[in-house]
């Protein structure tokens, strides 16, 4: 019935062809192993909880406004990526990739708060080897920021794809995928939001 | 269809992003600005981080479209696997370090 190259075109571009839709179907069973990998991350955290080592506590050097600061700009960074899939699907190459570039400065923007909040931390006694709670959350943090990073750098290449091939069914497709990955560290960061620093000031 | 649909302007975006920051603020309210028992507050801003999480997968990141059926169930699958590990492992843990005090 459906071949490879087959054009579907009541789809939006990244849909039209079988392998774009196996693709984007792959990218969503990546994106369940990645659940599993923050899984894991987010039980070790849990566990550890209070295993301070005389060292200080998250309650002591939590601080609601720098958390504040990335959970927005990362909400925001979400919100200007599906815009830029908005515009994609009007057909729309500049509005495309000017949201793209927008959506990566609010991720630079994200790491260079995130980074400092960590030499903070680090300043006041709290490293990757003070205690077993400030290992398993340095990282967890550091996971979802190494993922941000990746993204960033995946997302330049996918606007360099943009600007030198146009918006055809495949770079269509590969902006869609680098989008769900986008959409999906947001997710990732509200459960760290809510888990992590919101549990840390009031427990 | 869906073409046109989506040439207008987007308002799934932005009622998803209000959304978002409104439930955002809501959470910091609850933990941090209410007198309820820790437990309530646990339940309440985890199912508030739920919902938002909800609004990304349906708002941004059109699960429904494509190979829809598949995708969601493949997020349902893994947010399974993913429970399983976060609650069975503070509870196994915790168990075990209750006993091994006694």
């Amino acid at each position: 019935m459906s071949h490879d190259e087959a054009i579907d075109p009541n789809q939006p571009l990244e849909f039209q062809t079988e392998k774009s839709r196996l693709n984007i179907l792959g990218f969503w069973i990546f994106l369940g192993a990645e659940i599993a990998l923050f899984g894991t991350l987010f039980a070790t955290y849990f566990v550890l909880t209070g295993r301070l080592a005389d060292g200080p506590g998250p309650s002591e050097l939590f601080e609601l406004r720098g958390v504040l600061i990335e959970t927005f700009i990362l909400l925001t960074s979400s919100f200007t990526c599906g815009i830029a899939i908005h515009e994609m699907r009007r057909g729309s190459r500049k509005g495309l990739m000017i949201w793209f570039i927008l959506t990566m400065l609010l991720g630079l923007g994200f790491l260079y708060f995130e980074i400092e909040e960590f030499i903070h931390y680090i300043h006041e006694g709290a490293s990757l080897q003070t205690s077993a709670f400030w290992s398993a959350f340095f990282t967890l943090l550091g996971t979802h920021g190494a993922h941000v990073s990746l993204g960033i750098g995946w997302m330049t290449m996918i606007l360099i794809q943009l600007a030198r091939n146009g918006l055809n069914s495949t770079t269509a497709r590969k902006a869609f995928i680098i989008s769900l990955y986008w959409h999906f560290l947001d997710v990732v960061w509200i459960f760290i939001f809510t888990g992590v620093y919101l549990l840390g000031m009031v427990m | 269809m869906t073409q046109n649909s989506h040439s207008n302007f987007p308002w799934n975006h932005v009622i998803g992003f209000i959304l978002s920051i409104a439930l955002t603020l809501l959470s910091v309210w609850i933990a941090l600005y209410t007198s309820l028992s820790i437990t309530a507050i646990i339940w309440i801003i985890v199912s508030l981080a739920i919902i938002q999480a909800g609004i990304q997968l349906f708002m941004f990141m059109h699960i429904r479209e494509g190979e829809g059926g598949a995708q969601v169930f493949t997020m349902v699958y893994s947010a399974i696997i993913g429970v399983i590990i976060v609650a069975g492992t503070i509870w196994v843990i915790n168990s075990m370090m209750h006993s091994m005090s006694m």
